[in-house]
Formats: C-alpha cells, structure tokens, sequence
C-alpha cells in the first residue's frame, strides 16, 4: 500500500494528461469581422431601411400631411435645435436621473423582499401570489392614486417607478432562489455552508442568473413607468424630461417633436440595457458556461 | 507533498474512521412507512478502503446520507470523527466559481486561514494532476477533470473520512479506468478511509479492501468479502475478474430473491 507510486501510476499521469488534452476545447476569440457582420450590421441595415421607407412615404407623396408623418429632416432639425438650444442632454438627464434614482429605490426594497418572500413560507404564501399578479397590472394604473396621495412632485415620480419595479426585482430573485439545484446545497452543506453562510456562498450566487433577469425587467418597467408619469403628470415644476417633451409635443401641434421624444425615448431604454444590463447578464452566463456561443 | 496532506503525525489514534450500529431508516411512502435500511451495523477502519456494493433499491445512497449527517437515521447511531467529505456522482461543482476557487471555499469554510488557501488548493491540483487548471472554469473542464477537482475539494474538507456516492459512474470507460487509478494512489498517499458506493461489482473489487454486499428491499448486509489482492491492481487482473464472478453470482441470488414473491 505504500509504495504504489509504482510504474503504472506514473503511466496513469501522462495518459490521464494527454486525454485532458484531448478533452479540453480549444477556445479561440472570434475576429472583429465575424463579429461586425453577424452582431452589428443587421440592426444597422434595419435601421437604413426604415429611413429609406419612411423618406418613400414622404417623396413620393403616400403621406401628404406633416401635422401626421413629419419628414426625417424635420425630425432631424428638431434635434439638432434642441442640442443647439443646449437641451437635449436636460431633456435625457431629467429622465434618466430619475429612472436611475427610482431604480436604486426600487433594488433597495425589491431585494430583501425577494429574499424574505423565497426564504419564509409564510411570508410566500401571503404576498407571493398579490406579487407577481402585480406585474399584470400596468404601472400607469398607479398615477392617478399616486398624484391624489403625493401631488405633482418628483415623489410621486418615484412611487411611480418603485410599484412598477419591486415586483419584477422580487420575483426575479424568487425564480433565481427556487431554481437553485438542491445538489449545490447538498454539496454546501457537507462543506459546513448552512444558514446565513449557505445563503451568502451557494444561494445568492446560485440564483444570480434569475435575479438579474429581474433586474432587467425590472429597469424595462422603471422606464415605462416613468414615462407615463411624466406624460400624464406635467407640470412646470417638475422640468422637462422625456414624457413631457412628447406631451408638450402634442400640445404645440408638432409631430415633428412627438416623434423626437419617442425616438429618444426608445433611445434610452435600449442604451441603458445595452450598456448596463446586457453585459452583465452575459458576463454572468458566459462565465458559468450557460451562454453558448452561435 | 503526500506528507503536507497526511499529517501522520497528529492523527488520534482511535479504532474506527466510521461506526455504523444497527441503523435503521424509513421513509413515508405510499403504501405507508417503507423500509429502506434495516438493521445495518458496519465499522470502517482507518485508513480502510469498504466499497458498499448493491443493485437499485438497496438504500446505499441512503447510507451514505446519514454517515455524511445530511439526514437522520430512524434507529440505531452513526459515529464518525468531525463531518465526513462526500463525492456525488455529479461533479456538484459550483460554477461561478473556478476550479481553484470551489477548493478555497472548502478550505474556508473549514476555517484555514485566507493566506494560506491559495497555495492549499494549488497543492491539492497537483495532487489529483491537474497543475495549471486553478483559474479554469467548471464548463471548461471535461467529465473527468471536474471529478478530480471535486475530489480535490472534498479533500479539501481535511476529513479523515472520504464517502463517495458513485463518483465514476457518470463518465466514460478510459477516464473510469484511469480515476481508479488516481484514486489508488491518494488514498494510499493521504491515509484516508473511504466509503465507496457503487453498483459496478468490478470497480468494487479494483478498489476496496473490503467489499460490502447489501440486499435490496430493505438493505440489509447480506455479505462481504476481504480482498486481498496487492495494489496497484487493473481491473482487467485474473484475481479481480474471478472475485468479481464470485460476488456477482451473489448478487444476482439476492436479486432473483425479488422476482419470487
């Protein structure tokens, strides 16, 4: 027993290295121009025949009244005087700002929810399912009570956002939690990872994936909240964000502004998940193997 | 290296790695209380290799469970020192973290101070030959890499007492043949006491020095068999293959028993 470092062992080594070798995929990185045709040229191709269709329409007369389809120059020159009036960016900082803030809010409350709704049976039971039908409910069902309760300020923007957002936080990190594999926490509990120790090394981690699919819907629910707060609660005090541009838009008769706010509008909300959420969600997956490379 | 990880020094000297008297363990079924191990009383030594071997519906996994404390025997006690490690037949390796990482969590929940995890685990790598895989992630690895790291880790857990639950079934003859391999050599090397479960009579007899048959339906100890075949053995060896044919034709006795009622 004690000398078995004999001949065959030492053999087991190199044999068990070369089908190691033979076993391991050779991952290389995928060149640029792969990357441009297949990720970055069809969005921008879509995008060039939506301009060409909607030029058509105005060319060639299909659509002959600008009070219902401004040309793209129009829209085009709306931009370009709100930048050089300097308020574009204020238009977007208002909004942004406060669909960031709210969304904080909303992850500071939707979190320990998540957590208290998947981990305590009673807690499941008496608010898991008013939960996630919350979710059905659209969120600008929540402005009219909203204005009634906190008036027209910037609360009341926020209350907005949170009751749009908690739910899908809370049932994100729910979905994440239930899903974890019972063998992770089998495995963790023979290391001695129970109780807090458990929660904090094999289920958090483990329920990541689900938590940040919530926090994305959860930001997609932020920003449509908010949207419709600004639309139908304008006031004078409260700046111009985006929901107001367009309903300042409608109110002057210029379809020209109404499309500039709903183009940046669907700007910000595709910015945001493209530069925050989606990286993240990816890193996340890649990292575990679970995004597979097409 | 096999010194840093035996540490023959400060070992106890006690007479059992494992003390397993007269356990028993039901569970509610549908046709009401269902017996699953009756009456089991079975020692490991230390340092002793004990395969457990049995067909479906023999309550090894069973077993195994309540020797590693992750479920409560209906009667009759389990003594082992400290908490047992326990391999599964799914590598069980937490994926966001890496090969090195999922061995430091073990290390740190077994309370081994930070400055000293990393080189730990870098030793423990080299042990089951896989050197330059610390930072790899699970997905990265193949079947049999991700069970050698799990055995790393569950050594990690610097248990004198290793259980695993079918930890080869999963993968591929040549790597099964060469894991055998492997494992010979750190039990010899780390002086570990193993509690093997498996259903494949031949790698019982390839790894233990003592082969334990149980009956199905309850499990109970139907036989066993000291096997003294040196080490290094193959499972291709005359002696394996005829102790093999022996505990077969057993094993499938205690199965045929079921066909009968």
């Amino acid at each position: 027993m004690a000398s078995t470092e004999t001949k065959t062992a030492t053999d087991a080594g190199s044999v068990e290295a070369g089908l190691d070798a033979l076993e391991t995929a050779v991952a290389g990185r995928t060149p640029f121009r792969q990357t441009f045709t297949s990720k970055i040229l069809p969005p921008l191709v879509a995008t060039a025949v939506v301009l060409v269709v909607w030029q058509a329409l105005i060319s060639f007369k299909i659509v002959d009244d600008p009070t219902k389809l401004p040309s793209p120059a129009d829209v085009g020159n709306e931009f370009k005087s709100a930048w050089l009036e300097g308020k574009l960016l204020g238009y977007i900082w208002t909004s942004v700002s406060r669909g960031l803030l709210g969304f904080a809010f909303a992850l500071a409350i939707g979190t320990p929810l998540g957590l208290l709704v998947a981990r305590v049976k009673f807690v499941r039971a008496a608010i898991g399912p008013v939960l996630s039908g919350l979710q059905s409910l659209p969120s600008v069902a929540w402005v009219p009570p909203a204005v009634i309760w906190l008036g027209l300020n910037n609360s009341m923007m926020y209350a907005v956002i949170l009751l749009g957002a908690v739910p899908s936080i809370a049932n994100g990190l729910v979905s994440g939690i239930d899903q974890v594999p019972p063998l992770f926490l089998r495995a963790g509990r023979t290391m001695g990872a129970t109780g807090l120790k458990g929660a904090w090394h094999i289920v958090l981690p483990a329920a990541l994936p689900g938590y940040l699919a919530g926090l994305k819907q959860g930001w997609a629910f932020s920003w449509r909240s908010l949207m419709a707060a600004e639309i139908i609660a304008s006031s004078p005090d409260l700046g111009i964000g985006l929901g107001a541009l367009l309903e300042n838009g409608r109110n002057a008769s210029s379809m020209a502004m109404v499309f500039e706010a709903i183009f940046l509008i669907l700007f910000v909300g595709i910015a945001i998940d493209l530069l925050i959420f989606s990286p993240l969600e990816r890193w996340v997956l890649r990292s575990r193997g679970l995004l597979v490379k097409s | 290296m096999a010194t840093a990880l035996a540490k023959a020094d400060d070992v106890e000297v006690v007479e059992y790695a494992a003390r397993i008297e007269h356990v028993s363990k039901s569970f509610a079924g549908p046709a009401g209380q269902q017996l699953v191990l009756d009456d089991i009383t079975l020692d490991v030594a230390p340092g002793e290799f004990v395969t457990l071997l049995g067909a479906s519906g023999c309550g090894k996994s069973t077993l195994l469970n309540l020797v590693a404390g992750l479920d409560q025997p209906s009667a009759g006690s389990i003594a082992t020192h400290g908490r047992p490690a326990l391999m599964f037949q799914e590598h069980a390796l937490f994926p966001w973290l890496t090969a090195g990482k999922n061995i430091e969590l073990a290390l740190k929940l077994g309370g081994v101070p930070k400055n000293e995890r990393r080189g730990r685990a870098e030793e423990l790598l080299e042990l089951v030959r896989l050197k330059g895989s610390y930072g790899k992630r699970v997905h990265e690895l193949s079947g049999g890499m991700r069970q050698r790291v799990a055995l790393a880790r569950a050594l990690a857990q610097d248990s004198r007492l290793l259980l695993m639950d079918e930890p080869f079934a999963a993968l591929d003859a040549i790597t099964r043949d060469l894991l055998h391999d492997e494992l010979t050599r750190i039990w010899a090397e780390t002086g570990l006491s193993v509690l093997f479960v498996t259903h494949n009579v031949r790698e019982a007899v390839r790894l233990a020095q003592r082969v334990v048959l149980l009956s199905s339906r309850p499990g109970r100890v139907a036989r066993e068999w000291r096997v003294d075949i040196p080490q290094p053995r193959r499972i291709e060896d005359a002696p394996v293959a005829e102790l093999s044919l022996e505990i077969t034709d057993v094993l499938r006795g205690e199965i045929r028993r079921h066909g009968q009622h």
